[in-house]
C-alpha cells in the first residue's frame, strides 16, 4: 500500500517537473521523494527499486530536458561524497577535522595539473595535457594519494585531542591552500591564484556504442549526463565501502575510540593505527571526488577550497546526524538543495516582489512598498542569514541531527 | 612459575610516589586480591600493568615475557584484560558491539577481507558473534544485546564490562572494584560468577576490592598496598590478623585495642 503511494507520488512529481521544466518547486518535489523513501515504511526491496528508478531513469530524463537539474544533482553527489568521508573522521572516529577540504583540493589539483597543459611548465617534453584515457587511472591514483596525505597529516597530529586537533587540521587546510596559491614561482606548479584551465574531461569511451545504435549526441549534451552517472557511481562505491567498514571490527574500533579512547586501548584496539586508517579512508574519498570535481569544472583555483567549504561539509554531517550514513547523505543533499535552490529561489521571489512594486501590508504596523527597500536589505543578503538561523534552530531542537545513527537491530 | 610477575615497580606523578618498589606475583589458577586504603596506588598499579602508564622503574613479566614498553593493545593481545573502577563502557554502542570491540585482538580480519566480504570474513564474524552471545548469556544480559550500553542499569553495566573484558579471551583478568555499588545478593552472585570463570574462561584473576566479605570469601591470596608500598601479602586469614594491615586501615591505635579485646 505504502509502496503504491510512493510510486504515485514519484510519478506525479516527475510529471509536474516534465510539464514545468523551469519550476524549482516541481524539482524540489522530485527531490523530496528521497525523503519519503527514507521515512515511509515499505519493504526495503521496494524502496531500493523506487530509489534506483528515480536515480537511474527519471532524474536523467528530467536532466535531458533541463540541464540545470543534472548540475544540481552532480553538486549534491559531490557533497554527499565529501560528507561521507568527513563522517568517517568526525562521526565514527570522533576526531574534529576543520580542514577536510584540503584533501578535496589535493585530489582536484592532482588531475588539474596533469590533465591540463600546466604540467608542461615543470616537465619537459610536451606530454601534457594527458589524454582523457588517463582520467580513470588518476581517479585510482587519487585514492592512494588522498590516503597517503591523510595518514601523513595524521601521524604528527593524532596525539592531539579535541580542540587542539581541530585547530591543527584547520591550519593544515590553510597551508594546503596557501601552497596551491603560491606555488607558481620559482617553478610554476599550480599557476597560483589564476588557477588551472582547461582541465581534460573523462573519456567518452561509450560514444562509439551509442553511434552504433544510431544515437547521435553532441559532447555538450553527453558530458553532464556522463558526469552525473560518474558521480553516482563514485558515491555508490563510497557508500558500499563505508557500510562494509562500519559493519566490521574496524568500524567498531572507530566508534569505541570515539566513545572512550582509553577503554578502547585497554580492550585491545590499536588506537593510533585505527585513527590513521580513519583519516586515510576519509581523505581518500575526498581526494577521489576532487578529481571528478576538477574534470567537471574544467577550471579550478584555490578559491574553490576555502575554510568555508570545510565548515559547510561539517555542517552537513552534523545536521544529518553524526555517525550515520543516511544522515550524512541527507545532510549533504539537504544543505546543497537549500543553498543552491531554496534560498536562491527565495531571494529571486523576493526580488520579483520588489521589482513588481508589491506593497507589504502588516496589521498594526502599516504598509510598506517593497520597492523602497534599501539596497542593504536586498533579499540575496538574507540567504546566509537564513542558513545560519536554520543551523541554530536545528542545534537547539534536534542536536542529534535529522537521521541520527540507529541501534542495529538486525541481529 | 608465576603467570604474572612484578618486580620493584615504581611510578611517580610529580611529587607523589604512587607506587614504590612494588613486587607481586599472580600464580596460575589463583584468585588474588589487591586491597588498601583509598589512594594506596591500586588503580595506578592496574594502569601500569595494562600499559596505560609506563612504570619509572621495575620489571613486568607475563608468562615469562616482558611487558615493558608495550602498548595497551599489545598487552591485551598478550592475554591481560581489565574492567574499570568507574564504568567505562562505549555508551553509544550496543551491548553486543561493546562485547565485539573486546574481541578486536582476537578477530583477525584485514582491510581487503572486510571490503570484499570474503567467505573468511563472514566465517570469523559469525564466530565472533557466537562467542559474544555466549558471554552475554554468561553475564545474564541475554535479551539486552540490542540496547545501547548507557540504557542498562548500573548492575547490568558492571556485568557488561565483565563480558567485554572476557571477550578479549584473557589469561589474566583484572577487575577494578567489581562489586562497587552492589548490594549483598548482587555481590554474592558476582563472586559465584568469578569462581565459575576460573579455569573455563580465565587462568587467574586479580581484583581490587573494598568489600572485605568478598575479598576474604573469594581470594586465595591477598596483597595489601598502602601509600604506594606493599605492606603485606598472604592468605585471607593471615591478612586479617596482620598488624600492619589493621594499622593501615584503622590507624595506629587500632591494633592495641584489637589485641586487648
Amino acid at each position: 500500500m505504502a509502496a503504491f503511494g510512493l510510486l504515485t507520488y514519484i510519478a506525479a512529481s516527475c510529471w509536474l517537473a516534465f510539464i514545468f521544466p523551469q519550476s524549482v518547486l516541481a524539482f524540489l518535489l522530485v527531490e523530496a521523494s528521497f525523503l519519503l523513501l527514507c521515512y515511509v515504511p515499505a519493504p526495503p526491496k521496494v524502496k531500493l527499486f523506487l530509489g534506483a528508478l528515480v536515480l537511474l531513469v527519471l532524474l536523467p530524463s528530467l536532466g535531458a530536458i533541463n540541464g540545470y537539474y543534472l548540475e544540481i544533482a552532480i553538486q549534491i553527489g559531490i557533497y554527499v561524497a565529501l560528507a561521507l568521508g568527513l563522517n568517517i573522521v568526525v562521526g565514527f572516529v570522533g576526531l574534529l577535522n576543520l580542514g577536510f577540504v584540503a584533501f578535496f583540493a589535493i585530489g582536484a589539483y592532482l588531475w588539474a595539473i596533469f590533465g591540463s597543459p600546466q604540467a608542461n611548465e615543470f616537465i619537459a617534453g610536451g606530454f601534457f595535457p594527458l589524454s582523457p584515457n588517463w582520467f580513470f587511472p588518476f581517479l585510482l591514483l587519487s585514492i592512494a594519494v588522498g590516503a597517503l596525505t591523510g595518514a601523513l597529516l595524521g601521524l604528527p597530529v593524532l596525539r592531539l585531542r579535541g580542540d587542539y586537533l581541530a585547530i591543527v587540521t584547520l591550519g593544515f587546510a590553510e597551508v594546503v591552500r596557501a601552497v596551491f596559491n603560491n606555488l607558481d614561482k620559482p617553478i610554476n606548479f599550480t599557476n597560483g591564484p589564476k588557477g588551472i584551465s582547461p582541465i581534460t574531461k573523462p573519456p567518452l569511451f561509450f560514444k562509439p556504442w551509442l553511434e552504433f545504435f544510431g544515437w547521435e549526441f553532441s559532447d555538450a549534451t553527453l558530458y553532464p549526463m556522463y558526469f552525473y552517472f560518474l558521480v553516482l557511481l563514485v558515491v555508490f562505491m563510497i557508500i558500499i565501502v563505508t557500510r562494509r567498514l562500519e559493519d566490521s571490527r574496524i568500524g567498531r574500533a572507530w566508534k569505541a575510540i570515539r566513545e572512550d579512547e582509553m577503554a578502547a586501548a585497554a580492550m585491545g584496539v590499536p588506537v593510533v593505527r585505527m585513527k590513521l586508517l580513519g583519516f586515510a579512508v576519509g581523505a581518500s574519498f575526498a581526494s577521489a571526488v576532487g578529481v571528478l570535481f576538477a574534470a567537471k569544472q574544467v577550471f579550478i583555483n584555490p578559491e574553490s577550497f576555502t575554510f568555508m567549504e570545510s565548515i559547510g561539509v561539517l555542517a552537513m554531517v552534523i545536521l544529518g546526524g553524526m555517525g550515520s550514513i543516511p544522515g550524512a547523505i541527507l545532510g549533504a543533499a539537504g544543505v546543497t538543495i537549500l543553498n543552491l535552490q531554496l534560498l536562491k529561489g527565495l531571494s529571486l521571489w523576493l526580488n520579483g516582489l520588489r521589482q513588481s512594486g508589491t506593497i507589504l501590508t502588516l496589521p498594526l504596523l502599516g504598509s510598506y512598498p517593497l520597492s523602497e527597500l534599501p539596497v542593504q536589505f536586498e533579499p540575496a543578503k538574507y540567504e546566509r542569514m537564513i542558513f545560519g538561523l536554520i543551523l541554530i534552530l536545528m542545534m537547539i531542537f534536534r542536536p542529534q541531527g535529522i537521521l541520527p545513527p540507529r541501534r542495529d537491530q538486525k541481529r | 612459575m608465576a603467570l604474572l610477575e612484578l618486580r620493584d615497580i615504581s611510578k611517580r606523578f610529580g611529587g607523589l610516589q604512587a607506587l614504590a618498589r612494588v613486587s607481586l606475583e599472580v600464580e596460575d589458577g589463583v584468585i588474588a586480591s589487591l586491597i588498601g586504603p583509598n589512594g594506596a596506588g591500586k588503580t595506578t598499579l592496574f594502569n601500569t600493568l595494562t600499559g596505560l602508564y609506563q612504570p619509572d622503574d621495575g620489571q613486568i613479566r607475563f608468562q615469562d615475557r616482558s611487558l615493558m614498553g608495550m602498548k595497551p593493545d599489545k598487552i591485551t593481545s598478550a592475554g591481560i584484560s581489565r574492567t574499570f573502577q568507574n564504568i567505562r563502557l562505549f555508551s553509544h554502542m550496543t551491548v553486543l558491539d561493546n562485547v565485539l570491540v573486546g574481541m578486536h585482538s582476537r578477530v583477525h580480519t584485514g582491510l581487503p577481507e572486510i571490503l570484499l566480504r570474503t567467505r573468511e570474513f563472514h566465517k570469523r564474524e559469525k564466530e565472533a558473534l557466537h562467542r559474544a552471545m555466549e558471554l552475554i548469556e554468561l553475564t545474564g544480559l541475554t535479551g539486552r544485546e540490542g540496547e545501547w550500553a548507557h540504557q542498562l542499569s548500573y548492575g547490568e553495566q558492571r556485568r557488561l564490562e565483565l563480558a567485554r573484558a572476557l571477550a578479549a579471551a584473557p589469561k589474566l583478568l583484572l577487575l577494578d572494584e567489581p562489586t562497587a555499588g552492589m548490594n549483598f545478593t548482587e555481590a554474592q552472585s558476582l563472586v559465584a560468577l568469578l569462581r565459575e570463570l576460573m579455569g573455563r574462561y580465565v587462568q587467574a584473576i586479580l581484583l581490587i576490592e573494598h568489600n572485605m566479605r568478598v575479598v576474604m570469601g573469594v581470594s586465595h591470596r591477598v596483597h595489601v598496598l598502602d601509600y604506594g608500598e606493599k605492606i603485606a601479602e598472604g592468605d585471607p586469614d593471615e591478612i586479617r590478623r596482620d598488624p600492619r594491615v589493621i594499622e593501615a586501615y584503622l590507624g595506629s591505635g587500632a591494633w592495641a585495642k584489637h589485641a586487648q579485646s
